[in-house]
Order: structure tokens, then sequence, then C-alpha cells
């Protein structure tokens, strides 16, 4: 599988994922927000980091950087598109995804390993996962309380497109496992297609046992699935 | 031709910042505070005689990059 990892200044987690692709046999390259040509792609990556600064809103500026054009288009056709943290965030602020990430509730960064439910396995991007599994998985944001308008919440439910919610070790989701203060817990979600990801928590630091765990490597195996 | 730009959450939308600096104000002795919000001010100064057309690729600014409409309200006045 061929993956394209976008570049934007302000990046800080493109190599890590770049690490984990490789792992996990993606033909990666990366490709700085200036170009107009995408490499031919299966997965395009938005990774995490502070994308000019978070200026303006976080993502808004990389959301109409040069290479997003032809990202939304690859999207369009088919191409997996993944964004993590401030990836996530820009996919909101390209139109990509619907709804929106607000501050966090209690005002603070929060960089911790959190509980996700895994709430839908049946797609492209979970598929190696059990339903209902229970992941630990770093989050590391200042803005990642999700917001929609109800009616897109409505749709989000009726056609299971909440793919990970936020819970405890339990696995109980409720107010006391939300770190952000995310409507409904959720921690990642997808497009009516459901060929495009976005998710706070960060999978690709979850690719290796001696420095976290191997909770992510599942996502990456799903889509070679 | 120049125009502010003051950008502010919907009323719906939570707004923590404005919240704190409330309490803060309150904490600080001003007892009479009711509510307060916190927004952006932008000033935008375009090159357009045209008071109509001015105000159009204003509105475009908003619309395109500077306002979330999902979370944000916007008011355009000419300075």
């Amino acid at each position: 599988m061929r993956s394209s990892v976008i570049v934007f200044p302000g990046s800080n987690c493109d190599r890590d994922i770049a690490v984990a692709l490789k792992k996990m046999q993606f033909k990666n390259q990366m490709v700085w927000h200036k170009e107009t040509v995408l490499p031919k792609s299966d997965l395009i990556v938005l990774p995490g980091g502070f994308s000019y600064g978070d200026y303006l809103r976080s993502g808004a500026i990389a959301g109409k950087s040069l290479i997003i054009e032809e990202v939304i288009k690859a999207a369009k056709a088919g191409c997996f598109i993944l964004g993590i943290c401030n990836g996530f965030q820009i996919l909101t602020e390209t139109g990509l995804l619907k709804g929106t990430l607000l501050r966090n509730k209690n005002l603070r960064f929060i960089n911790k390993d959190v509980q996700i439910k895994v709430i839908n396995n049946k797609t492209n991007f979970s598929n190696k996962y059990k339903k209902d599994q229970i992941l630990k998985i770093n989050i590391a944001h200042n803005e990642g309380n999700y917001f929609t308008d109800p009616s897109h919440l409505e749709e989000l439910r009726k056609e299971n497109l909440i793919i990970f919610k936020y819970c405890d070790v339990k696995g109980n989701i409720d107010e006391s496992s939300n770190p952000n203060g995310s409507l409904e817990n959720i921690a990642g979600i997808l497009n009516s297609n459901k060929n495009i990801l976005g998710m706070m928590p960060h999978p690709e630091r979850m690719t290796d046992e001696m420095i976290s765990n191997n909770d992510g490597i599942n996502l990456f195996s799903s889509l070679l699935n | 031709m120049k125009f502010s730009v003051t950008v502010t959450l919907k009323k719906d939308v939570l707004d923590p910042q404005g919240k704190v600096i409330k309490n803060t104000l309150n904490d600080m002795g001003i007892k009479n505070l009711n509510n307060l919000r916190q927004g952006k001010y932008f000033e935008i100064e375009v090159n357009e005689t045209n008071l109509t057309l001015a105000e159009k690729t204003v509105n475009e600014m908003c619309k395109k990059l500077l306002v979330n409409l999902i979370i944000e309200d916007y008011k355009i006045n000419k300075i």
C-alpha cells in the first residue's frame, strides 16, 4: 500500500507516523504542503502537530494550503485519509469532516495516555480490532473537544460513523472518562463514505512495545487487510 | 477602504475562556457583571472604492477563512 504524509510548517508527528507506516510495510512518501501534485497514494495522512502555530484556529491555515485541493480530490475519489490530532482539526477546517474541535473543556493542554473504545470495528480503519475493545492510546492536544450540530450528531449515530469513544479502564463511557469535553465522548469519526477518519488520539505513538504499547498497530493493519 | 470584523462564538457554544475571565472579574470585586463572551477582532484594508464591492470582498474573506461558521458569528463594520 502506498501512503503519503503531508508535512506543514509546524507539523511535529510527521516522522513518527512515517516510522509507523514503514514498520507496517507501507511505501511512504513525505509531501511538503506547497506541492501541487500528490504521488499516487492509497492512504494520505495529515499528521499531528501545530501547523502554522495554530494561528487563527487550529488547522485553519493548513486547511487552505496548496496541497489540500489535491487531498480533497483524492478523498472524493475514495482514497483513504487519516487525520490525527492536528490532522483531524485540518480535516474539519477543509470540510472533509463535519463539526469542529473546540478548546478542551478544562482549558489545559492534555498530554496523557487514555482509554478509548472501538465502537465500530466494521470499517477499513478498524476491522482488525474487536468490537468494544479498549485501547490505551496517547492524546496530546489543546483543542480536542469535538462539537457538531444536532442533525450531524444524529447522522453520526445512525450511520455508525463514531469509530472511537473515550472510556475508562473498565470501558465506561461517561463524563469522568471524557478528557476534553467532546460531545458523547467522541474520540474519532468517519465521513459518510467511511474513507476518511479523523481522530484526536495518536495511534502512531502506540506501535512499539519498547516505548509504549502496540494498541495502534491494528489501525494500520486494518488498512492493509 | 477600511473595515473591522468582529467574530464571536455562537450563543449555544460553550466559551470556557470567557467564563474564566468573567469569574476572575467577579473575584476582583466586580459584582454587577452579568455575562462575558470572548471573541476576535480584525482590521482589514481593501483596495476598492466601491463600498458594495469592498464589503463583498470582506464577506468572502470571513466565509472562506476568518470565521468558522459552525461555531462563530461575525459582524462587518466600515471604519
